[in-house]
């Protein structure tokens, strides 16, 4: 019982993805990380922070530690770049 | 001098027993707080070495007088433990999350090293993810039925409001009661390590320390008692409640001494845990409030710091100011937009600082000659090395004046120039207070322009506002360089302009902007002197048989020699609508080479808060100096031209013909006839139901869609029938004031009155009103008023018009302090952000909020109306300038 719904879940995670409504998600690099934080002058903390529970850091596999770039549409900016920290959870 | 040193940070505890009594002066023991000569008692909660409180009284325990002593705390030792009111949800936590026979936290032992090293690491690096993760613990805890060291089954915990626990048995049902003592002993059995695992730090914060076996006794100086003219004390509410605890807690030690039976110990008990809830919060629910003699409640410790008028809201974050004053607001149009007349009354008292230089020195003499009663005068100097001279009583004023110098200050009487702040309330955008100009007026009102009513949301029906004065050089140079009215044109909202033409000034400029608008030479220079404007008229539109100018070149006077526009007129609609250049109404706005060439001025093109109007692009391109200048002299024009016409509205503005009266009772009828052929289709079940509605609902809304449409015709029918100049309709057709549907009433019929979206049916059994047969259901009975204001209401329709108007009452006061409280929730939480330099919003720690403002940088007084560029205006610029 268990096994199957944890086995659904990683066909789903997978497909989170794809879904129209959800953004482009992917991990940085540290080197990548580290010049994000200098370019905003803060410490990892300081950014919004994304759970490594949520169903998009899942499917692309980021750790606590971790930062991630969020490509989105905005109604107002067009295309817009936004980072996460992963944080536990 | 003292060694200074920093604050690094601030930890909160819980006042240990220990600590109570090490700081304690004094242990309170006597109920009595005044021997019979009136002297405080030793031993009572007025022992003088609480600390000094009455002038020349030497404090026993620092030896200060009233004005060096801080105040000593005393202590009370409770004869049994009493529960704190204020720690009940975590006393209530800890005891379902311990073991109630071991009082261990109960978590398994190897759950415990595991938490206890990952709690360790979220710590160093989530500080507030641990918080959240403590909080996990303990709900574990809770869960838990059987304690995993000692094996005990775990009874239920009962809480019951406000301070009485409960341990229930899962299997039988049984209750018993935990007293106070017992809830402390568990408390204290509990480990220190378990406590860190759930938050706790044990060593500022041990959990018996929430139930009291010491009260500490506040120095007398936090509750003093006031004297009443005829000698006698009056005594603070928490004195009265510390009487009360030392009173109880007295009887109670003898009752104790004396092997008292139980039940009088728990009930002299239950009573000190009462006084002492009550000493803390007299606000706990499940408990009466402890009442003065008079019935008044007492205002106890939480009452001091909570709610609007307490210590934070009211005292801390509350500020009040000097320099400020507040009367009513009186309307001029003779001051500009950036003015505020201010009375000589007023200007007498409020003061500007200001220094002594070789340049202003002679009339800084004038002002300390003419002193503080005579206006432009001065009521402080103060000399270089700080005296103030208080010139109200200084007797020979001129060897004051003749003594000023270089580095005196001289506190001078408000005068006309000086920059002040004005704002009235509610301030819920930042154009609630706004820079002025003053202007010093006989009289005893504050005047202002009219077209700064609308960011004010100010009208003259008895509105009073607040001024107050910078002191400072900077603060005076800022006010005039970003507060004054003419910065605020553009609202940060929108981008739209909220300064512009209201009410008779939009009746003005329609007036003088009509076709039909000719001037005689001697009528221009009257206009032109009305604006202040000393200008040769330009070339006269009609030349023969005599000089004629239309307003339209009166208007063009003031706009800027290559200002372009054009846009759709308030009165473009109904059969006046035109949408292009080719108007044969006058209703599309041109305007070429800063020449006014055809359509009338009114609400769209120079109105507050319109969008792309005529006073937006030329405060926009020209700048808001400009806009305030344009609206300062023509605005005045406008007035002048209603005062030369003669503007009012009178009863027969709204009179209809015997025709139109026919034609709109004749349709009034077929309505009713078919409301009825409606109400015989629902007897017979035989209507067509809406979709998702009910039969009955579905009959609702078919009678209100019928009658609707009704006062629509009636309303068309008869406003055609009105004079296109008749100033009523005139007002409704340019945005001056009312709309058509206000004109119908007046003229036609008031249509159905409704009362939450529904016709009236309240009121008796199956009507509202008794002149009605019960269950009807045609048009009359249920609230349609046929009559207009014009020919004035029935007894019955007035009825219905009251409870229809009353509504819109109700709405409008649960609006506003609904909206006011949601705005003060969301001030409070969006108060620190701000954009920083690199367009991030960031928070008070420099965190970010959002990466880009807006994720468009666009500034919205910068953009207007979201768009960032407007492509159709630089379209404009270029080609109208070309042609």
């Amino acid at each position: 019982m268990r096994g199957s719904r944890k086995k659904a879940s990683l066909d789903l995670l997978s497909k989170v993805l794809e879904h129209e409504l959800v953004p482009k998600h992917e991990i940085l690099s540290i080197d990548e990380g580290v010049r994000i934080l200098r370019e905003y002058g803060i410490k990892p903390e300081q950014l919004p922070w994304l759970r490594a529970s949520d169903p998009a850091a899942k499917a692309i596999g980021a750790k606590p530690g971790d930062i991630v770039r969020i490509v989105r549409r905005s109604p107002t900016g067009g295309e817009v770049t936004v980072y996460r920290y992963v944080v536990p959870g | 001098m003292a060694e200074e040193k920093i604050v690094s940070a601030i930890k909160f505890g819980i006042l240990s027993p220990d600590e109570i009594r090490k700081m304690s002066a004094v242990q309170v023991t006597s109920p009595e707080t005044y021997d019979e000569d009136g002297t405080p008692k030793s031993y009572s909660v007025m022992d003088p070495r609480l600390g000094a409180i009455e002038p020349g009284q030497v404090c026993p325990i620092c030896g200060n007088t009233i004005k060096g002593c801080p105040g000593h705390f005393g202590h009370i030792e409770l004869a049994l433990p009493v529960i704190n009111v204020l720690f009940v949800k975590h006393i209530y936590e800890l005891l379902k999350a311990t073991c109630s026979r071991c009082s261990r936290l109960k978590i398994s032992p190897e759950a415990f090293e595991r938490y206890r090293k990952y709690l360790f690491r979220l710590k160093e690096r989530y500080p507030y993810l641990a918080k959240l993760f403590m909080e996990y613990i303990k709900r574990q805890a809770m869960k838990v039925t059987e304690c995993p060291y000692c094996g005990a089954k775990q009874p239920k915990i009962k809480l019951e409001k406000p301070t009485t626990f409960y341990e229930q048995d899962p299997e039988t049902g049984d209750r018993i009661r935990l007293n106070s003592r017992d809830v402390r002993k568990r408390l204290e059995m509990i480990p220190n390590e378990d406590l860190e695992l759930i938050g706790y730090d044990p060593r500022d914060s041990r959990p018996e320390w929430m139930v009291f076996t010491v009260l500490p006794v506040p120095p007398t100086a936090i509750r003093p008692s006031i004297l009443i003219e005829t000698g006698i004390r009056s005594e603070d509410d928490i004195t009265h409640k510390l009487v009360d605890i030392v009173r109880t807690n007295e009887r109670l030690r003898e009752h104790l001494s004396s092997g008292a039976p139980e039940i009088i110990i728990d009930d002299m008990w239950e009573l000190l845990q009462y006084h002492v809830t009550t000493y803390l919060d007299n606000e706990v629910p499940g408990i009466p409030p402890a009442k003065h003699r008079s019935g008044r409640p007492l205002k106890t410790l939480a009452q001091r710091l909570r709610g609007k008028e307490g210590r934070f809201r009211g005292n801390l974050s509350g500020k009040r100011v000097d320099f400020s004053a507040r009367t009513v607001i009186s309307p001029d149009p003779y001051l500009s937009i950036n003015e505020v007349g201010v009375p000589t009354d007023i200007a007498k008292i409020l003061t500007i600082p200001e220094k002594v230089t070789d340049w202003n020195i002679d009339e800084l003499r004038r002002y300390v000659l003419n002193g503080p009663s005579k206006w432009p005068g001065a009521n402080y100097v103060v000399t270089p090395d700080g005296r103030r001279i208080d010139l109200r009583y200084v007797r020979d004023r001129k060897s004051v004046a003749e003594s000023l110098a270089p580095g005196y200050v001289v506190e001078r009487h408000l005068k006309d120039g000086d920059v002040v702040l004005f704002n009235r309330q509610p301030s819920l955008h930042r154009m609630s207070m706004m820079g002025h100009v003053v202007k010093v007026l006989p009289g005893r009102t504050f005047r202002l322009h009219l077209a700064v009513c609308p960011p004010y949301n100010a009208d003259f029906d008895g509105d009073e506002m607040n001024l107050h004065v910078p002191q400072t050089e900077d603060a005076r140079s800022e006010a005039r360089l970003l507060l004054k009215v003419q910065s605020h044109i553009l609202t940060p909202r929108y981008g739209g302009i909220i300064i512009g033409a209201i009410q008779d000034y939009i009746s003005g400029a329609y007036f003088l902007t009509i076709k039909s608008m000719l001037l005689e030479r001697d009528e221009v220079i009257k206009l032109l002197a009305a604006a202040g404007v000393v200008k040769e008229p330009p070339e006269p539109a009609i030349l023969s048989p005599k000089k004629l100018w239309t307003g339209k070149q009166i208007v063009s006077m003031f706009l800027p020699q290559d200002f372009n526009y054009h846009g759709k007129a308030n009165i473009s609609s109904g059969h006046l609508k035109c949408d292009d250049i080719n108007c044969f109404w006058d209703s599309y706005v041109v305007v070429k080479q800063g020449k006014l060439l055809m359509g009338v001025l009114d609400k769209k093109s120079i109105g507050a808060e319109q969008q792309d109007s005529l006073l937006y692009w030329l405060s926009k391109e020209y700048g808001v100096e400009v806009g305030a200048l344009f609206m300062d002299k023509l605005f005045r024009m406008f007035l002048r031209v209603l005062e030369l016409r003669g503007f009012t509205l009178k009863l027969d503005d709204v009179a209809i013909d015997e025709e139109g009266r026919r034609q709109i009772i004749q349709l009034q009828q077929e309505a009713f006839e078919k409301v009825r052929n409606l109400v015989e289709q629902y007897v017979r079940r035989e209507l067509e139901v809406v979709p998702g509605r009910s039969l009955e609902e579905s009959l609702e809304i078919r009678i209100l869609e019928v009658l609707a449409e009704a006062r629509d015709k009636a309303g068309e029918i008869a406003v055609a029938r009105l004079n296109p100049f008749n100033n009523a309709f005139v007002m409704a057709r340019t945005g001056a004031r009312g709309n058509v549907l206000n004109l119908t009433q007046m003229a036609a019929t008031l249509g159905q009155m409704t009362v939450r979206g529904e016709r009236i049916w309240r009121g008796y059994m199956g009507r509202a009103l008794p002149h009605f047969k019960q269950n009807d259901l045609g048009a009359l009975a249920r609230g349609f008023v046929v009559n207009s204001f014009y020919t004035g209401l029935s007894v019955t329709e007035m009825f219905m018009h009251a409870a229809g108007g009353r509504e819109g009452l109700v709405d409008t006061a649960v609006r506003t302090s609904q909206s006011g409280y949601m705005q003060r929730r969301l001030v409070n939480a969006l108060i620190d952000l701000y954009v920083d330099y690199d367009y991030t919003v960031r928070d008070s720690e420099g965190s970010i909020i959002q990466f880009i403002y807006g994720e468009d940088k666009a500034d919205p007084i910068k953009a207007p109306h979201g768009r960032i560029v407007n492509i159709e205006r630089v379209v404009e610029k270029v080609l109208g300038s070309s042609k």
